[in-house]
């Protein structure tokens, strides 16, 4: 039969890097669910390279990073690069956590489409999301 | 959407890229993917397709990894699809099976897939079968489906799968559960897991009693009931034994011709449907279904134009 709805943006959230919490994420993910997104979760203390493979596989539209550790220059960047290196080229990388705005410009120079801070309401990111994400045939 | 068969070429090549936007095709139901069906299912190295299902909290996604860690150990290239509920409200969902497969994040020679349900029922998405196919042209071998949660009634794998492997905890229930028709019934490889929870061997013992005597598994032998503690990889090489020995039994003529039939049937019924609902009185005759003025079953032989 016909589905009304139109096919899900899937979405990949992860936790790169070694903080040790992912409360933000959760509700994240929670909230991006009732907005009707498909949210694969991949845990804690992933890698850049853990990120983009799992991001492969699963031929995700966006990749949403939740960092609150400050190493997100050193981290973000590389999963862009990795991304584009694998010929991810259409998925669009946000990040969200605690980010000081002085890098902020730095990290989307870096190809990181937008930064969400504290304070951002889900439905804000899922209009972000819906508005940039590619759209398939 | 690219070329699929240019996709499938890439997948059978190795390309994992072009696997996943192939799977991608499946999930949507791209345009063009019914033309793609003969060569997809051509294009299959003969993977051993391996079904893994038990009620929520069993111990699912923690026994995939294992049974992961068990086959690379043997050199073997695993395809996984892991299928988790949408939401029947908003459509969405939430997939956490990657969480438990950390340990293989950087393995090339693992390849995992989520795959919302969709709203299918019988706890595989539709497009499952297709995704296996996919993942056997690209020549994993076994390709394991793990299914959402599921209960007594779905056993809707079992139509899929050539060996199921159901997974029980010991806090299963008496042994009139093991009796009951349904999803034990389905199992060729029964797994007791959190096997170094109390009760454990006790829950393996029932079982075993049961499923010997009054299984309800007319002219089926009982299957090998195996402990398992996935979290510390207790047992799992026997398991991964007991799945291997089983595909021996799943590939003979009758095992075979019986799948077949089994998929076949489902693919009429899908078929059915959706002709069903092309017809321009589709929504009428749900209408009078709905008022009473007709029953479900002369609804469908109308709509089937079978009148009479």
């Amino acid at each position: 039969m016909d589905d009304p709805r139109p096919t899900p943006i899937r979405v990949l959230i992860a936790k790169p890097g070694l903080d040790g919490h992912d409360r933000g994420a959760k509700v994240l993910a929670r909230g991006l669910r009732d907005e009707g997104f498909e949210v694969i979760y991949t845990g804690l203390r992933q890698t850049p390279e853990m990120i983009v493979d799992a991001a492969e596989q699963e031929d995700v539209d966006v990749i949403g990073m939740s960092i609150l550790s400050g190493a997100h220059m050193a981290l973000l960047p590389r999963v862009v690069e990795l991304s584009r290196s694998r010929g991810l080229d259409d998925v669009l990388i946000a990040a969200g956590g605690i980010i000081p705005d002085a890098d902020v410009a730095k990290l989307k120079a870096a190809g990181i489409a937008e930064v969400f801070g504290p304070g951002t309401s889900i439905g804000q990111i899922a209009g972000y999301f819906r508005e940039h994400a590619r759209r398939r045939a | 959407m690219a070329d699929l068969s240019g996709l499938l070429r890439g997948a059978a090549a190795g390309e994992r890229l072009a696997l996943a936007r192939l799977l991608t095709a499946i999930e949507n139901d791209a345009p063009g993917l019914r033309n793609l069906l003969p060569a997809l299912f051509a294009a299959g190295h003969g993977g051993h397709l391996v079904g893994i299902t038990g009620p929520p909290g069993s111990g699912k996604s923690t026994l995939v990894n294992a049974l992961t860690d068990e086959w690379r150990r043997r050199g073997r290239r695993i395809g996984i699809v892991a299928v988790d509920p949408s939401s029947p409200y908003t459509g969405g969902a939430i997939m956490g099976d990657r969480i438990r497969m950390m340990g293989h994040a950087a393995d090339r020679d693992v390849f995992m897939r989520s795959m919302a349900s969709r709203g299918e029922l019988g706890g595989i998405a539709a497009a499952t079968w297709m995704a296996a196919a996919a993942l056997d042209a690209a020549g994993y071998d076994p390709i394991l489906i793990e299914t959402v949660g599921a209960g007594q009634s779905e056993v809707e794998i079992a139509r899929l799968a050539e060996t199921t492997v159901v997974v029980e905890v010991p806090e299963m229930g008496d042994e009139v559960q093991a009796i009951k028709a349904g999803l034990l019934e389905v199992a060729d490889v029964l797994v007791v897991n959190k096997g170094d929870r109390p009760g454990a061997d006790l829950a393996a013992r029932h079982l075993r009693a049961m499923l010997s005597t009054a299984g309800g598994r007319v002219g089926r032998t009982p299957p090998p009931i195996l402990l398992t503690t996935a979290t510390s990889g207790e047992g799992v090489g026997p398991l991964v034994d007991a799945i291997e020995a089983h595909r021996a039994e799943a590939r003979s003529a009758d095992a075979v011709r019986e799948r077949a039939g089994r998929q076949v049937q489902r693919a009429l019924a899908d078929l059915a449907v959706r002709r069903a609902a092309r017809d321009p009185a589709w929504a009428a005759t749900l209408q009078s279904v709905a008022y009473r003025e007709l029953d479900p079953i002369t609804a469908a032989e109308r709509l089937l134009g079978e009148d009479g």
